[in-house]
């Protein structure tokens, strides 16, 4: 397939996220979307892995694309971690203020 | 031996900073002291510099470098020579008088004032010292501002008196019209020539264009014409007379405003060069005499009719130097300083014997109480009004020959102005001290002589404008031209060569006998009378109104500015400047206002602006060169 | 049109169509459950460019474990479509109109750069993402970062722990 529709798939899936961060006001959902946005980039990454084996064909074969596709297993890894975190203090937002209404957040103004 | 130049200023320096400094702590005593010694030692020196520098060449004397940038290099220098000694004579000998007449005059004052006076006084000398000696004009400029300074204080002595305030600022502000053109002319003078040293400059005449010459000269004219009061700047020296009496005497009759004669005398080799510049001076010079002549008539107050007077003379000067007689003119600022400083003397005797008062319509008959100032005060009548060979007619009379020689119309316009003078001191003379006391019985009472400290001066001075004009006795009348001899390795003499010229003499000598005597009469039978009343109608209002040409000034030139200033002030600047000012305040205090309302603390918001700030981040770099290409047009 | 194309199309068509539905969906378990197809259909893409390994990785840990997580915590809460909060009309259409001028401007960008003209990515073929490949290199030249790795987890574990403990 070009990698021109792969490009525009991952930019629509990562926009998609920006709309859901910018539009949603549950911290849950916004979370979510930028996972959403994080998949995006790692289909994009794969995408591009295999790119660069179909422009390279015969030239260190095993190792043209790995490098990418190993750089999304550890996005992913770091997400797995990021998401514990996150959802750790989403729910002690939650134990104080019950909401996860970031509207309630708005004490960094102060 | 050279450097001993140097001491003369340095003595009243250290007056001033002395007396200055320790105004508080001092005596009256100890502060006459100081102040007059000062002088005393300037005179001294200056004696000693006189008999060194009789027929000899006059030299430089080099301190230091005052401004030394690049190739430019003015350096603060004194020149002695035998016109720049003539000047340090009169200004320390006749300083000093006056500073042993200030100790009695000043002594009802309190200490610290007496000492701020003699400081002022003491920086007045060393400015003039320094204007006299420096050997470039911008050390002659220095001198000159600081004359005006310590002009501007002395009238302003008693400052608690806004009207004196007045009247101090007033001859300040249009000293420094003056003081402009004066600037004008030594920057003129520098950007051509690249020096203002007075040797260098002469040297390097040639090289100048006639129309460069012409704006030079015109343009220290101007400078002079503010120092000297000359028309049209000449409304200044009679307010100045706020000051005290021995003030009036030194500076503003004396010394500081002949500043502009000697400006005019030391750069006469520039003037020799313009027709035009010397016409304008003579012109000015002769017309200043006659209005100030005629302004002197019909004023009332003793020091006015004196000022008037000293304005008057300033113009005889100023047309001495006009037609080319630049000896003469220095002359007559020699015996002008001995009479007039003495006549100022006397009459801040008699307003001393009168307790303040100055109007002369109210004295009258003073020559019972006060033998010595009156009859010390009549020698300076006679002087100035040129009876015969006091030192007054000896100057006058060369003045008057030497216009003669150069235009008829100009001499007949000079006789009546020496008429003039004749007519105002003869009145001012009979009315204060001959005829009937006109003041009230206090003040009667409270008439007495002054002390020794005072009529020493005036005895002195007397002498001097009885017999100064005998250094200069004409051929005619057997006598020498010292005057003229030693001036002349400096200043050219005009020499009145021919067998007319003796006849001249003796007509004007006949001329001035008989003018006098006619004089006398008239005016003694007017003014030397026990009821005076000194309201004037009709023209004579005119002229007691001084031609109202304070007045004109005020419409045309102090209110138009003021209006002026007003609308700048309550316009321009309210709502202009100030309205860019605070219009700039507002407008941050007021947008800050709107974008602190962006830092809502929505982390939604935040978000929104991360994303349009991406948008715009990437559309930036992927426009940077047009980005790049639009900026390079603009600037 | 191979099958390879048609089922990209599918995917790409599922991916954006659940994507937009995690968005619009009122409750918020709706939006995780579409959020999973979404890991799916992603899943999906990487079968079809033969990255085996990550299509698993990618269901295990994001469909899996993430997701469970996220619908673990938003059945904890109890949320649902009424406490769903909503932001007003006008900062929902700012949030799509800059999102859109994000994607005009990344999709103008990508279009126009010289690198990616005439390229194609590989569908069903080649053993990059083949799970010895990926493993031989893995434990080959990142095994230090991949150690790393587990750090990073154990401090986020002691993290969420300390965060989630009541005071």
């Amino acid at each position: 397939m070009p990698i021109q529709y792969y490009i525009a798939l991952a930019s629509c899936l990562f926009c998609i996220g920006v709309v859901g961060v910018l539009t949603r006001r549950n911290a849950i959902i916004i979370f979510m979307c930028i996972e959403l946005m994080l998949n995006a980039v790692n289909l994009l990454l794969v995408a591009f892995s295999k790119m660069s084996f179909g422009a390279h064909p015969g030239a260190s074969e095993i190792a043209a694309g790995t490098d990418a596709q190993l750089f999304v297993f550890f996005i992913m890894v770091v997400a797995a971690a990021e998401v514990s975190v996150g959802l750790a203090i989403i729910v002690m937002m939650y134990r104080n203020i019950h909401s996860v209404d970031i509207n309630f957040l708005n004490r960094l103004k102060n | 031996m050279n450097s001993i130049v140097s001491l003369v200023p340095l003595f009243p320096l250290l007056g001033f900073l002395i007396n200055g400094l320790f105004r508080k702590s001092l005596s009256k005593t100890a502060a006459g002291i100081i102040g007059s010694g000062a002088v005393l030692l300037s005179f001294i020196i200056s004696v000693y510099l006189f008999s060194d520098i009789k027929g000899n060449e006059g030299y430089i004397v080099n301190l230091f470098d005052f401004i030394n940038v690049a190739s430019f290099k003015i350096s603060f220098a004194f020149q002695v020579d035998q016109l720049s000694v003539l000047f340090l004579l009169i200004i320390t000998g006749i300083g000093f008088l006056i500073h042993v007449y200030s100790t009695a005059y000043m002594k009802e004052e309190v200490p610290a004032d007496f000492a701020r006076y003699f400081a002022y006084l003491n920086l007045f000398v060393f400015s003039m010292l320094l204007l006299v000696l420096g050997a470039n004009y911008v050390i002659m400029f220095i001198g000159w501002e600081g004359v005006g300074l310590c002009s501007y204080l002395l009238i302003g002595y008693w400052f608690s008196n806004t009207d004196y305030n007045y009247a101090a600022k007033k001859a300040f502000i249009m000293n420094r019209i003056g003081d402009l053109g004066f600037l004008l002319a030594i920057f003129w003078i520098l950007g051509k020539l690249g020096t203002a040293t007075y040797s260098e400059v002469f040297d390097l005449r040639n090289t100048l264009s006639e129309t460069d010459i012409t704006a030079i000269t015109l343009l220290l004219f101007v400078g002079a014409c503010g120092k000297s009061a000359q028309i049209p700047l000449y409304t200044w020296l009679p307010d100045a007379m706020a000051g005290p009496t021995p003030v009036s005497a030194l500076i503003h009759a004396a010394t500081m405003v002949t500043a502009g004669v000697y400006m005019i005398a030391r750069s006469n080799v520039l003037y020799a060069m313009s027709e035009v510049s010397s016409d304008v001076v003579a012109v000015v010079g002769l017309a200043t005499a006659i209005l100030a002549g005629t302004i002197a008539l019909y004023q009332n107050d003793i020091k006015k009719v004196l000022a008037y007077s000293t304005v008057s003379q300033l113009g005889f000067m100023f047309l001495a130097l006009g037609v080319g007689a630049y000896t003469t003119g220095v002359f007559h600022v020699m015996t002008h300083a001995f009479f007039k400083a003495l006549m100022f003397l006397g009459a801040g005797s008699v307003i001393h014997a009168m307790g303040g008062e100055q109007d002369i319509t109210k004295m009258g008959g003073l020559y019972k109480k006060l033998p010595k100032t009156t009859w010390t005060f009549v020698i300076g009548v006679l002087a100035i009004s040129g009876f015969p060979f006091t030192s007054g007619f000896i100057s006058k009379d060369e003045i008057l020959i030497s216009v003669f020689e150069k235009s008829q119309v100009l001499y007949w316009f000079a006789v009546f102005a020496a008429v003039l003078t004749a007519a105002y001191m003869f009145r001012l003379m009979w009315l204060v001290f001959f005829g009937g006391f006109r003041g009230t019985h206090e003040q009667e009472h409270h008439l007495h002589e002054s002390p020794a400290a005072m009529t020493i001066p005036l005895i002195i001075l007397a002498i001097l404008a009885l017999v100064g004009g005998f250094v200069q006795l004409p051929e005619a009348f057997g006598g020498k031209e010292y005057f003229n001899e030693f001036l002349s390795p400096v200043v050219p003499a005009m020499s009145h060569e021919g067998s007319s010229v003796a006849t001249t003499e003796y007509y004007m000598l006949t001329g001035t006998v008989i003018g006098l005597a006619v004089i006398y009469f008239l005016t003694r039978k007017k003014f030397a009378v026990s009821m005076f009343e000194g309201v004037y109608t009709g023209v004579k209002k005119f002229l007691a109104d001084k031609w109202y040409i304070d007045e004109l000034y005020d419409a045309f030139i102090v209110n138009p500015l003021n209006a002026f200033a007003g609308f700048l002030k309550s316009v321009v600047e309210r709502s202009g400047i100030d309205g860019l000012v605070n219009g700039v305040g507002r407008f941050v205090n007021y947008s800050s206002r709107q974008v602190r309302l962006l830092q809502s603390g929505q982390v939604g918001s935040y978000i929104l602006f991360m994303v349009l700030s991406i948008t715009v981040f990437f559309l930036v770099f992927w426009n940077q060169d047009n980005i790049a290409h639009f900026l390079t047009n603009i600037f | 049109m191979s099958t390879s194309e048609i089922l990209f199309w599918f995917l790409s068509v599922l991916a954006l169509f659940s994507a937009v539905m995690v968005l619009v969906s009122k409750n918020p378990v709706h939006s995780v459950l579409w959020l999973i197809v979404v890991f799916f259909s992603i899943s999906g893409h990487y079968l079809l460019l033969n990255a085996q390994f990550l299509a698993i990785v990618n269901i295990i840990v994001y469909a899996g474990a993430i997701m469970v997580l996220f619908l673990f915590v938003i059945m904890l809460m109890n949320l649902n479509r009424e406490s769903e909060p909503q932001k007003n009309v006008w900062m929902k259409l700012f949030g799509v109109i800059s999102g859109g001028l994000l994607l005009t401007i990344f999709v103008s960008a990508f279009r126009s750069s010289a690198d990616i003209f005439d390229k194609t990515a590989q569908l069903n073929d080649g053993d990059v993402g083949l799970i010895k490949n990926l493993g031989k290199v893995l434990f080959d030249q990142y095994a230090f970062p991949f150690e790393i790795s587990s750090v990073l987890f154990l401090s986020a574990m002691v993290g969420a722990v300390v965060i989630g403990k009541k005071e």
